[in-house]
């Protein structure tokens, strides 16, 4: 009787192996304006973001307020007049992997991907489609995108007076090593 | 024997279950963190007074604050924009909770050094602290030529000080307030009849009229009785623009002095009689310490 508890619980757990997701709370995502006055660059080392090998779901939550800029009076207008970060605390992204035949997650190697999904920030939504890698190995996935994010399709807007500081296109760089869940 | 059976197929099925949550669950805090009020207020001061906000860690903020006349010296003196008083003055960010400056104000040619200090800082998440607190200290020195120069004249007889506690909360978004008691001693008054020691309690508010100007008002009420027979609570009310590195702060006031000795203690104008003085504040910051970016 036990046993067949016990090979249960084995089964159980070789399933949850097979369905295998990954994991980070420190993921990096950093983004550059480079504007014709001025160059701003803001990091963010507490992304969270997961991955589902099985299903191809990749979401990532970024709490706004950790982006940390070089000078304080930037991060205090980025939160506050900007991305209004008390309304909006995270910017938001589900997608999926459409192409995630082309990745064997049981072999290490470098895969090219496309991410798909809605991107959500500063209340917008908008759906994006970015490359990407991802290089597997037996530590886990390190995702790596670049993309470019228009400031205005997120209802950001840029006064007169610091036109030529910030760029209309904000490029993102993405860069989050995940690591196997197992529970 | 068959609920074990149960139980086991079902936990067999829990696994795969589970597996379909939404993975938005496995972001879930297990430890909260401390999320800071930002912005209170949007400059150092509030309109002529101190605000709980101090420059940013390692910024300098170099403050121009300009005085005019009084509005109701008429057409002839152009309702007070001939005349002017200023204040020239730098603050330091030391680091995130202490502040340095220096100025001098054209009134009695005075300098003035002071120090702002965070005791408590509003916020959320691991701790919950409803309001922000600071220390305001400034002692100035006046370098008029002494009136009478042939009596024994002492250089501490030039100094006063003066203490302020600073208390804000951030109601809203768009409204904080603060109470700031002050005590202002002088080392040598006018007459005998003259308070040294000056108490007053003032208030202090912002209400956020868009993303980039507010309406901001501070009234500091003289609880010392001599001082307040002699001269008015000072009372102003102006708004905040901001552009980028600049806060630009345009307001009326009855006070002419510009740091709090002169202002707190010895307004002599009076709103209902006319006597209105324009003024500005142009702050502009430079971050001279960059804060390290680590690579990986």
């Amino acid at each position: 009787m036990k046993k067949v508890i016990i090979i249960a619980l084995g089964l159980g757990l070789a399933l949850n192996l097979s369905a295998q997701r990954f994991l980070t709370k420190t993921g990096h995502i950093y983004f550059s304006s480079d504007a014709p006055l001025e160059k701003i660059e803001a990091h963010n080392r507490q992304v969270n973001a997961a991955l589902d090998s099985r299903t191809g779901d990749f979401i990532f939550k970024v709490l706004m307020k950790s982006f940390a800029f070089e000078k304080a009076l930037m991060q205090e207008h980025f939160n506050e007049n900007y991305v209004e970060s008390d309304l909006y605390p995270n910017a938001i992204f589900v997608g999926k992997i459409p192409n995630l035949d082309d990745v064997d997650f049981e072999k290490a190697g470098t895969y090219q991907v496309t991410v798909m999904g809605d991107m959500n920030l500063h209340g917008k939504s908008q759906k994006i489609e970015e490359d990407g890698v991802l290089v597997v190995s037996k530590d886990g996935i390190q995702a790596t995108s670049t993309f470019n994010l228009e400031i205005a399709d997120y209802d950001i807007s840029i006064p007169g007076a610091v036109a030529g500081k910030i760029a209309d296109e904000i490029q993102i760089h993405v860069d989050v090593n995940l690591k196997a869940l197992n529970k | 024997m068959k609920t074990q059976l149960i139980i086991a197929i079902l936990l067999l099925f829990a696994v795969p279950i589970m597996a379909q949550d939404d993975m938005m669950d496995l972001f879930a805090e297990e430890e909260p963190t401390a999320d800071y009020t930002f912005a209170t207020f949007k400059a150092t001061k509030v309109v002529i007074g101190q605000s709980v906000e101090n420059p940013g860690n390692g910024s300098l903020v170099f403050v121009i604050q300009h005085h005019f006349g009084r509005v109701n010296t008429g057409i002839e003196e152009f309702f007070g924009l001939d005349q002017a008083t200023t204040r020239l003055g730098f603050e330091y960010g030391v680091n995130d909770w202490l502040a340095l400056g220096l100025g001098r104000s054209m009134i009695e040619k005075t300098y003035d050094g002071s120090v702002k200090a965070k005791i408590l800082r509003q916020q959320t998440g691991k701790r919950n602290i409803p309001i922000s607190l600071s220390y305001f200290g400034s002692i100035a020195i006046q370098s008029m030529p002494w009136p009478e120069p042939e009596r024994t004249n002492y250089f501490s007889s030039r100094i006063s000080y003066a203490n302020q506690l600073l208390i804000a909360r951030k109601f809203s978004r768009a409204f904080s307030l603060q109470l700031i008691p002050t005590h202002i001693h002088r080392n040598l008054v006018e007459k005998k009849t003259d308070d040294n020691d000056v108490f007053s309690l003032g208030a202090g508010g912002r209400l956020k009229l868009s993303n980039r100007i507010s309406l901001n008002a501070e009234y500091h009420y003289l609880l010392s009785q001599q001082t307040a027979e002699d001269f008015h609570n000072s009372f102003s009310v102006g708004i905040d623009i901001e552009t980028g590195g600049h806060v630009f702060q345009l307001f009326a006031t009855n006070s002419q002095g510009i740091i709090a000795q002169q202002f707190i203690a010895r307004t002599d104008g009076d709103w209902l009689n006319g006597d209105i003085h324009i003024g500005f504040n142009i702050s502009r910051s430079f971050q001279l310490k960059k804060k390290k970016q680590p690579k990986d």
